[in-house]
């Protein structure tokens, strides 16, 4: 068993519920999550994609679906030719109250050895959970700079 | 905010920051090895910069792993640098690092 390669915690004042949905909804996603948009019915098994100006950045397969505790999709990034051959790395989301606040630990691993997905989501996910706090907290989301691949 | 400032304010827990930089998922054993401190000094830096979310750790089988959060860090990057500084301090950070490079 292999060790996961980032594991990111953040405290949101907010709910279960408000987070869960912040996740999974198509118009809630568009507004915080570095002009991405992410598609799914977020049954396990089913398709979800995560596109930026109508083109398909990352493919995903949702692996565990459990609202509102607990999510987890596979990832595929298919915007590069190089990432597009790696095998699919996992996300896991895993949603806990404490108190006032919500704990959400994001963890994603099994990357491809020498893969290139990885220092590309290590720059994207600080950003997209910084601005998802911002926004359930403040309704302001993070300015982002789009110009970079989620 | 105030914790991580705190956190921060330590070059043996920024030592160990970096550790986690330079490799993720790091346990209290492999974070000890070739430092100049004690494992319980360690053992202590890690809780004040878990409860600053500086560090989050993970229970992986029998071991317990490190891993550096950069999140709060992101958070205040984010407060007080606009986006159009951003490319520009970057180039400043890049041209900071060859320059120094240079000199060694």
């Amino acid at each position: 068993m292999s060790k996961p390669e980032f594991v990111y915690t953040t405290y949101i004042k907010t709910t279960p519920d408000k987070l869960w949905h912040a996740l999974t909804d198509r118009e809630f996603t568009h507004r915080y999550w570095m002009d991405c948009t992410l598609t799914s019915d977020w049954k396990a098994g089913s398709r979800m994609t995560m596109e930026r100006g109508g083109e398909v950045k990352n493919e995903c397969v949702i692996l565990e679906s459990d609202p509102p505790r607990k999510l987890s999709y596979s990832w595929v990034s298919i915007f590069d030719e190089d990432m597009k051959k790696e095998k699919p790395s996992r996300v896991t989301y895993v949603i806990e109250q404490r108190g006032d606040m919500v704990k959400l630990v994001v963890t994603h691993e099994g990357f491809a050895d020498g893969s290139k997905t990885l220092p590309s989501v290590a720059i994207g996910w600080p950003m997209v959970l910084s601005s998802l706090k911002s926004i359930l907290e403040t309704g302001q989301p993070l300015i982002l700079d789009p110009s970079k691949d989620a | 905010m105030d914790e991580v400032f705190k956190a921060l304010a330590d070059g043996s827990r920024r030592l160990l920051l970096d550790r986690l930089h330079a490799r993720n998922g790091q346990t209290l054993l492999e974070l000890c090895d070739g430092l100049a401190m004690t494992r319980q000094a360690v053992t202590k830096h890690l809780a004040i910069l878990e409860a600053a979310n500086l560090v989050t750790s993970l229970k992986h089988g029998r071991e317990k792993l490190h891993y550096l959060n950069p999140v709060p860090i992101h958070e205040i990057g984010e407060r007080w640098i606009r986006k159009f500084e951003r490319g520009k301090l970057a180039a400043l950070s890049e041209l900071k690092r060859k320059l120094e490079k240079r000199d060694e």
